[in-house]
């Protein structure tokens, strides 16, 4: 019963309303999960064993390398100070982790991780969490452009204002943003949730097939395809815990909201008639 | 790919040679065929600062000949400066084929311009009472070291380090770009114009010449361009922004500015660090953080964003 009622308000948030075909995607969005993954670099830790290091001085294939040193001894909760803004940091962490980066990151800081809880002290570079599949990560200050790039899973928050391209090509999961997002934010987004609670840049949910972005103040526009909804009673009981969990708040109230959905007019845009195709653009 | 950077100190002076170096150097993954550095020194409002080549370093393995070439070409740009009314203070040979002159001159910048890159074989890189290019083959270090740059004095910088994508690897083709014929006017940028041509024309057709194809060139020329004809320099910003298509962040600086201005895809990088007395910019946080070692507040700027610094 607990099944249905989920499933039932996914499809009233708008979500899940399309069959994806495909090899790939069946294995990534098929419910029944057919196939059994392995993860052979996953550890099994524990949180309360705790270590940090300082990274001032180690290149970053040592930082990682020292990370995945310490995961196999069983460090569950580990701190990494002075990451100093180097690139592709804790990427790849397959398994349950508390990850405190105390510091900066810089591009592709916490790429394809599936699991673990990343805080990150200062700011981040581009493409945060790029194709993250499950965890958390949350971001105490602002972060560049594709911040959660083709996501498919678990929460990424930036507390601070991100850049442009914002969750493009996201696939699942939710990005929460505490301040303002740039342009083309939820481009080409095919699944999951963005929430905005300052502003959108230009180009908001441009192509985007699927999923529901809502934004706290302004709009600057709309992307093609991209087109207002109704907040209902559902998105706003969905909204404040999640806010909640993560310390945000919007000062007008979840329910005044915006909500952005696909109006799914470029799905068979290939079978459109030419006159239809300028009409959807 | 290519890495930018600039800074500014306000109301001061420091080594600013030394830490755009620290900078580009930073950014040395995002190319090093190239390393370019626009540096504003202590303004002479009197005297002009001349940098010049007059060779490519390609040119040096060309045969015997080209080492008396290079000293002929020299001799004439100085005969020539000489008969346009130009007062020569002193000279300083960087490399075999680069040279910095301090000279006096009140006649008209673009006459002695064009008279002295007549010359086959010289070229100008850049001509200011404040502004001094410096630009070389290899990345920041190599290039800082080979013109004594980590002691250099002054406000504010730019500067770029080069994956040559669309054009040679050579002097004439690295970055950053005087806006020729206009003194202390330099700019870098990472990008991609794509009305090059028909601004280039519409440029020439106002009377501007260009040294090479690059379309970063042509940002230079354009907003030195609208300041002549009473912009602001944030308002030609402002007017880049709409004007030029493509995808581009390109970084400005006057005698007593510098700017940024990103288009309105926001498609390539920039990170900022906004102190009271301090801005620093580049590609990468990594290359503002070669110079601040601890935590500090950066941001990206945001499309069609155009910020401007006064020194």
């Amino acid at each position: 019963m607990a099944k249905l009622k989920q499933d039932n308000a996914s499809y009233r948030l708008g979500m899940h309303t399309e069959q994806l075909v495909g090899r790939t995607q069946q294995i990534f969005f098929s419910p029944e999960e057919a196939q059994n993954f392995t993860c052979p670099d996953a550890y099994d830790v524990d949180f309360d064993k705790r270590t940090q290091f300082d990274a001032t001085d180690m290149d970053i294939k040592a930082i990682n390398l020292k990370i995945r040193a310490l995961m196999s001894e069983g460090y569950g909760t580990i701190a990494v100070q002075n990451p100093g803004a180097r690139h592709s940091l804790g990427v790849g962490i397959l398994n349950r982790l508390q990850l405190i980066f105390e510091g900066s990151l810089g591009y592709f800081g916490v790429g394809l991780i599936d699991g673990p809880n990343v805080r990150i002290t200062g700011r981040v570079g581009w493409s945060c969490a790029e194709n993250m599949l499950a965890g958390t990560v949350v971001v105490e200050k602002n972060a560049g452009s594709c911040f959660g790039a083709a996501i498919r899973g678990g929460d990424l928050v930036c507390k601070g204002d991100v850049g442009a391209r914002t969750g493009i090509d996201q696939k699942g999961g939710t990005i929460l943003v505490g301040g303002r997002a740039g342009a083309f934010t939820g481009f080409m987004m095919q699944r999951g949730r963005i929430i905005i609670l300052g502003d959108a840049g230009r180009n908001l949910g441009d192509a985007m097939y699927d999923g529901i972005i809502y934004v706290g103040g302004k709009i600057a526009s709309l992307g093609t395809d991209a087109v207002p909804a109704e907040m209902t009673d559902l998105d706003s009981a969905w909204l404040s815990p999640k806010l909640g969990m993560y310390g945000l708040n919007t000062p007008n109230g979840v329910e005044n909201m915006q909500k952005i959905v696909a109006g799914k007019q470029l799905w068979n845009y290939d079978n459109l008639e030419p006159v239809e195709k300028k009409i959807v653009l | 790919m290519c890495g930018i950077a600039g800074l500014i100190h306000r109301g001061s002076s420091a080594n600013i040679g030394h830490e755009l170096t620290a900078m580009l150097q930073a950014l040395k993954h995002r190319g090093s065929d190239s390393a370019g550095f626009a540096l504003y020194g202590h303004p002479q409002p009197d005297h002009y600062v001349m940098r010049f080549k007059v060779a490519e370093q390609e040119d040096l393995k060309s045969g015997f000949s080209i080492h008396e070439q290079m000293l002929k070409r020299k001799s004439t740009v100085d005969q020539r400066m000489t008969e346009i009314g130009a007062k020569l203070e002193s000279q300083e040979q960087a490399t075999e084929y680069a040279y910095r002159y301090l000279f006096a001159y009140d006649g008209k910048l673009r006459r002695l311009a064009d008279y002295i890159e007549d010359v086959e074989g010289a070229e100008i890189l850049s001509i200011g009472h404040a502004l001094e290019l410096v630009k070389d083959l290899g990345d920041a270090n190599r290039v800082s070291s080979q013109y004594q740059l980590g002691a250099f004095e002054g406000s504010h910088a730019i500067g770029h380090t080069r994956m040559a994508t669309e054009s040679n690897v050579d002097i004439c083709s690295a970055h950053p770009y005087w806006a020729y014929p206009f003194h202390d006017v330099a700019v870098v940028h990472n990008g991609q114009l794509t009305n090059y041509w028909g601004k280039r024309r519409e440029l020439e057709r106002r009377g501007h010449r260009f040294m090479s194809n690059c379309d970063s060139e042509l940002i230079a020329v354009y907003l030195a361009d609208r300041m002549d004809r009473g912009d602001e320099l944030e308002e030609g910003m402002n007017r880049s922004i709409t004007e030029l298509d493509g995808v581009f962040t390109y970084v400005v600086a006057t005698a007593d500015s510098l700017g940024m201005a990103k288009d309105v895809m926001a498609a390539k990088p920039m990170v900022l660090y906004e102190g009271d007395d301090f801005i620093a910019l580049a590609s990468e946080e990594v290359a503002i953080r070669s110079i601040f070692p601890h935590e500090i507040d950066t941001y990206d700027p945001y499309e069609g964003e155009v910020r401007v610094w006064q020194s």
